[in-house]
C-alpha cells in the first residue's frame, strides 16, 4: 500500500492505494473527476524527492505527494 | 533557510545574515526583497509551503552557490502576509561582484519557477489560489 498526498491548493484528502510503478497511480488517479483539472499542471515526489519518470518503482509504504503550480515571493 | 509565520522582519535578518559572513572574505552581498503591493483589492497574500521538498531544492542552490566561491540565503513567510510588507527575502554573498549579480538572478528566477510554495489572494477574508500567477514545477504533468 502506498499513501499519495494532495499538496497547496488541491484541497483533497490523502488517498491510500496498491501500486507498484508511478503508472499505477496515475492510472487510478484519472478514475477521479475531480483531479482531471490537475493532473496536466502538477509535479510529483517521491517520499520527498522530485520525480520523472512513470516507470518508478513503488514499495510498500512509500508516499506520493502531486504539487500543483507554484507561485512563492 | 528560514520560514516564519506572517511578515518577514527584514532589516533584523539582513542585519544578521551580514553578521554571520562578516568575516567570511566576501566582496559582494545583494540582498533581494519582495514586498506585497496593494492591488486588486486585496488585503493580503497567503502562503502554503511544502518544506520537505523546499529544503531540498534549497540545499541543491547552497551546493551550486559553494561550487562558485559563493553562499545562498533565504526566508520566506507562511500563512497571511499583509500589503506593504515582506513574504520573501533572498541574498547572495560572493567574493566579487559578477557571480553575485549572475546567481540572484537565477536563483530568484528559478525559486520562483520551482520552489514548493502556493500563493493565494485575501480578499473579505477569503483565500483565492492565485493559479493564474502560478507555474508548473518542472516535469508537470507526469501523471497525466
Amino acid at each position: 500500500m502506498i499513501k499519495v498526498e494532495f499538496l497547496g491548493p488541491i484541497g483533497k484528502m490523502p488517498m491510500e492505494m496498491e501500486a507498484s510503478t508511478l503508472a499505477d497511480v496515475s492510472a487510478k488517479l484519472k478514475e477521479d473527476s475531480t483531479l482531471i483539472q490537475w493532473l496536466d499542471k502538477c509535479a510529483v515526489a517521491l517520499n520527498d524527492t522530485m520525480v520523472n519518470d512513470l516507470s518508478t518503482r513503488l514499495k510498500d509504504g512509500d508516499r506520493v505527494s502531486i504539487l500543483p503550480p507554484v507561485c512563492g515571493g | 533557510m528560514e520560514l516564519y509565520d506572517g511578515p518577514l522582519d527584514t532589516k533584523e535578518i539582513f542585519g544578521r545574515w551580514l553578521d554571520e559572513e562578516a568575516q567570511s572574505n566576501y566582496g559582494a552581498y545583494i540582498p533581494f526583497v519582495g514586498t506585497i503591493r496593494a492591488e486588486e483589492d486585496i488585503e493580503a497574500l497567503s502562503f502554503d509551503i511544502y518544506e520537505p521538498v523546499l529544503r531540498e531544492w534549497f540545499d541543491a542552490w547552497q551546493e551550486k552557490a559553494k561550487g562558485l566561491g559563493a553562499a545562498v540565503k533565504m526566508a520566506h513567510s507562511q500563512g497571511d502576509v499583509p500589503i506593504h510588507t515582506s513574504s520573501y527575502i533572498s541574498a547572495v554573498f560572493s567574493p566579487k561582484r559578477r557571480v553575485a549579480l549572475e546567481l540572484i538572478d537565477a536563483f530568484v528566477e528559478d525559486f520562483k519557477a520551482n520552489a514548493p510554495i502556493w500563493k493565494y489572494d485575501v480578499k473579505n477574508g477569503e483565500r483565492i489560489y492565485a493559479a493564474d500567477r502560478s507555474t508548473p514545477m518542472y516535469g508537470s504533468g507526469l501523471l497525466a
